[in-house]
């Protein structure tokens, strides 16, 4: 999710204006001159703010809570924000606590899109500035109580480890200071550390503050949540998108043990009972009858095929074609003898995350409280305020950890939490509902990394470096018909070969982006446009060296200096360096290199096969994420995101029939296990640079880096993804 | 027709009816909410928990199978378990949803196997799903709790110290030049 918000920025070029009409948009109103959409978002809102700011918070003891407007799913991104606080106002890691934020768009929206989510793998470099700040501020008001009270300068006062010291011998902890120092006027503008004399920052003390919990089982995700009074709700659905109620019978639902209530909601037949078991039972007892007149139909393949059909040129004569990255004459990227040409095919993947969708929500008259993981809290206020009527603001938002996400939990329609809060409006008097989607529920219900299609062309010049470069993209958008619509090429489309240093390298390039439509719901899947984009550059140019009669490392280096990609060069170096000469006996090397989210990885990956089938060993990383808050977190992401990007690489596909989709639990839907893991090094490239991203870079490379290597094993290119197919 | 069972020692009467898997007993009616709902067909392992020490999906087992039985779940592990030391030294968890299962597998595994080979390790485990592939870090939580080396290949990271950390605004802008910046920059 890194190109659709950057669209909302101010910086990119979108006016004041045009913000506003998206807040408008978001909002469901008319266009409100003078007040920001963030204004708009938050209107309404109860959230009140301490004397220390919106993000920080002290205990009478002195200990230290940061308000984390991100939430946790996994990324690792509550240790790093909360040392970023910590490091600004020197206070006593083993005394710093983080919890989520309240949903309020104004003081808690990602500084880059304008509303409160989590995406894009910004969280660290979306909050660097925001909470250093607010850290050292907190820490000039300490200081000017303790310079008051003492009667000495403030100059001369020094902070470490939570407690403030004066030369004179004078010291007192946060705890004792904090009445005083809730009184000082918090500064405009406090002057930040020199990075030099960070302690914290940068160093392996950083680490996890949730570990115990998510260890013992006390962490709290929303399927955890018990409300006194609380209902269950499971919900039939359509077997088909689009598809939609033509009529039901509860009375049988109703007869089962526990079943309060049977409810038809927009999406489906919702059954609401005592227990998750007993509104499990009561969907089985229902009887629907779905009108599928304008559900999709399809199978996956035909899609497939019309996607192959329109890049050979053979589309639909309306359709339309945009360019990108595009240079030189167009006529010339179609010619030249000897050329290199290939397809590459990508398949719907599903998110499949281990804690499937859920919510709870209370509804009383157009009151709404939500207690759930969410990632876009002004997104689900949006969606909750348009079903009770009230403004989004005034949606109370509690957001608890959530069991995974990788761009599932943050979609505009908020699918499940709508579906929720229509359940709970139905029940009303706030009554908790809690909404439960069995695993079947959830791989069947949509937003998926939609199906790709790629057709590159390129010739070479005398030295074997790409001379003309024609490429052509067929997907559908992901950013259609949101309230962000794309400006110009849909960048979760194009992004990573938009920009692509060997698209630079080349002197001429046809670059063009087709978006046909589907009735299948499409999200950001873990690094967007990176899926798909990241192997095709990658295993391209494997094949080009190979054409080329070059080695493919030598073959990256010389296109980066063509390029000016130093980053990209300094990674590479460090992966290849730290691989060592050559990989154990039995095992292949295969390379790739890509940046998303303003950070390159570069992995080396030993692989061979078994069976059959590519079995990966070691996988080498380098990254460079400029400064490191979390060093520890920014290893345990690349491991993370190499086994997110391999289970997709070898298994991950989802497939329709007729429209229905195919899969339904992990045993059609086959995920990475233990056993077939890698063992990630990873390497952080030295940077003085402010954060980049972290979560989503380390998954798009293993799967070319594989492709490579059993390119080397094989000589066959890989053309379509998944590696593995199933056998069903 | 109420059911009496065993969990974590404790004699406990249950109003569910006997066809209830074990997991929306425990969760939904004694509260016991660390062990989780993953898939409902004993494929992801969330669910685990011992019975008479063995791991077992409780997703998929009907309380009436369980008369007598012994049933443990993460709650008894007590929070400093060898195996939760380790997982919390390792910073194993991510998102966190699967470690109650994999901390569950790997306590069965341990009791009956005090030095497990990495292959031993993958059979054991190899039920128990992590989509934030946390792999790597059980291997090594686990052989550490087992009083072993941890791997050879360090899970932590090769760390170089940032070297030019003194005009941060500089470098943002020359390290943007030649690539364009990711989302909030």
């Amino acid at each position: 999710m890194n190109a659709p918000f950057n669209k909302l920025a101010p910086q990119d070029g979108v006016s004041r204006r045009e913000l506003m009409v998206v807040g408008a948009a978001l909002v469901g109103g008319a266009l409100v001159v003078g007040c920001s959409p963030a204004d708009l978002m938050s209107a309404g809102s109860k959230v009140e703010v301490g004397a220390f700011g919106p993000f920080i918070r002290f205990d009478p003891d002195g200990a230290v809570t940061v308000l984390s407007k991100h939430i946790e799913f996994g990324q690792g991104n509550h240790a790093g924000l909360a040392a970023i606080v910590a490091e600004e106002l020197d206070a006593d890691w083993n005394r710093v606590k983080v919890v989520h934020a309240p949903a309020n768009a104004k003081l808690y929206g990602n500084t880059g899109m304008g509303v409160q989510l989590t995406g894009g793998s910004s969280a660290i470099s979306n909050s660097w500035d925001q909470l250093r700040k607010a850290g050292a501020g907190a820490r000039a008001m300490f200081v000017q109580a303790a310079a008051t009270q003492w009667n000495v300068p403030a100059s001369e006062i020094t902070v470490k480890d939570s407690v403030v010291s004066h030369g004179s011998g004078k010291s007192a902890g946060f705890g004792q200071l904090i009445a005083d120092a809730a009184k000082v006027a918090p500064p405009e503008s406090p002057s930040l550390k020199d990075p030099k004399t960070f302690t914290l920052i940068g160093t392996d003390r950083v680490r996890r503050k949730d570990s115990q919990a998510k260890s013992d089982g006390t962490a709290r995700y929303t399927q955890d949540v018990q409300l006194p009074n609380m209902l269950v709700a499971v919900v039939a659905h359509a077997p088909r998108f689009g598809g939609v109620v033509k009529s039901f019978n509860g009375d049988d639902a109703k007869k089962v043990a526990g079943v309060v209530d049977v409810y038809q909601i927009p999406t489906g037949i919702a059954v609401v009972a005592d227990s998750t078991y007993a509104a499990r039972m009561g969907r089985e007892a229902l009887k629907v009858e779905w009108d599928l007149g304008k559900a999709e139909t399809r199978d996956s393949a035909t899609i497939a095929g019309q996607w192959r059909d329109i890049a050979a040129g053979k589309g639909p004569s309306d359709l339309k074609w945009e360019a990108f990255d595009s240079k030189g004459d167009a006529a010339a990227a179609a010619g030249g003898k000897d050329a290199f040409e290939t397809t590459y095919d990508f398949p719907y993947l599903a998110h499949a995350t281990m804690e499937p969708m859920n919510c709870v929500a209370q509804v009383d008259g157009n009151k709404v409280k939500l207690t759930h993981g969410s990632q876009g809290q002004t997104l689900d206020q949006m969606a909750a305020a348009k079903i009770v009527g009230t403004l989004p603001g005034s949606v109370e938002i509690e957001t608890l950890f959530a069991g995974g996400s990788f761009g599932r939990r943050a979609n505009f329609q908020s699918d499940y939490v709508a579906e929720c809060v229509h359940i709970a409006k139905k029940v009303g008097g706030n009554r908790p509902v809690k909404l439960i989607w069995t695993r079947e529920d959830d791989m069947r219900a949509g937003y998926f990394r939609p199906i790709v299609h790629h057709a590159v062309r390129v010739t070479l010049d005398k030295d074997g470096y790409p001379a003309t470069w024609r490429h052509r993209i067929v997907t559908q958008s992901i950013m259609k018909g949101s309230p962000m619509p794309a400006k110009g090429p849909d960048q979760t489309a194009i992004e990573g070969t938009a920009g692509s240093p060997y698209l630079k390298a080349t002197p001429i390039v046809d670059a063009q982006l087709a978006l046909p439509e589907a009735g299948v719901p499409v999200l950001w899947w873990r690094s967007v446009g990176a899926t798909h984009t990241a192997f095709v550059m990658e295993h391209t140019i494997d094949q080009l060296a190979g054409k080329a009669g070059k080695d493919p490392v030598d073959y990256r280096r010389a296109l980066y200096a063509k390029a000016g990609a130093n980053r990209h060069l300094a990674a590479l170096n460090l992966a290849v360096e730290k691989a060592g000469p050559a990989p154990a006996a039995g095992w292949t090397r295969g390379v790739a290199v890509h940046e998303s989210f303003g950070s390159v990885v570069a992995q080396v990956a030993e692989v061979k096969l078994v069976d059959g089938q590519p079995r990966v060993g070691r996988v080498v990383t380098a990254i460079d994420c400029g400064v490191a808050v979390s060093p520890d977190q920014v290893a345990a992401q690349m491991e993370g995101g190499t086994c997110y990007g391999l289970s997709a690489a070898l298994y991950g596909e989802v497939t329709l029939t007729g429209g229905a989709v195919d899969q339904s639990n992990f045993d059609t839907y086959r995920v990475l296990r233990i056993n077939e893991a890698p063992t990630v090094e990873t390497h952080i490239v030295p940077s003085g640079a402010a954060p980049s991203g972290v979560g989503e870079p380390g998954t798009p490379v293993i799967g070319p880096a594989v492709a490579n290597a059993l390119l080397a094993i094989s000589k066959t290119p890989t053309t379509r993804l998944p590696f593995v197919r199933s056998q069903a | 027709m109420a059911a009496t069972l065993d969990v974590n020692g404790k004699t406990i009467s249950v109003k569910a009816d006997p066809e209830t898997p074990l997991l929306w007993v425990l969760r939904d009616e004694l509260g016991l909410t660390g062990t989780k709902f993953g898939c409902g067909l004993a494929q992801c392992g969330a669910c685990t928990v011992h019975v008479n020490g063995d791991p077992v999906r409780s997703c998929v087992t009907p309380i009436a199978a369980l008369a007598g039985a012994k049933i443990t779940t993460i709650e008894s592990l007590g929070g400093a378990h060898p195996l939760q030391q380790a997982w919390v030294k390792h910073d194993v968890p991510q998102c966190g949803y699967c470690q109650s299962g994999q901390i569950m597998s790997a306590a069965a595994l341990l009791a009956q196997n005090k030095a497990p080979s990495d292959e031993d390790i993958d059979n054991a485990m190899s039920g128990n799903i992590c989509r934030c592939g946390t792999y790597q870090r059980i291997r090594a939580a686990i052989k550490d709790a087992a009083g072993m080396a941890a791997a050879p290949v360090a899970a932590t990271p090769v760390v170089t110290k940032p070297v030019a950390l003194n005009d941060i605004d500089d470098d943002i802008a020359a390290a943007s030049g030649s690539t364009g910046r990711g989302a909030g920059q």
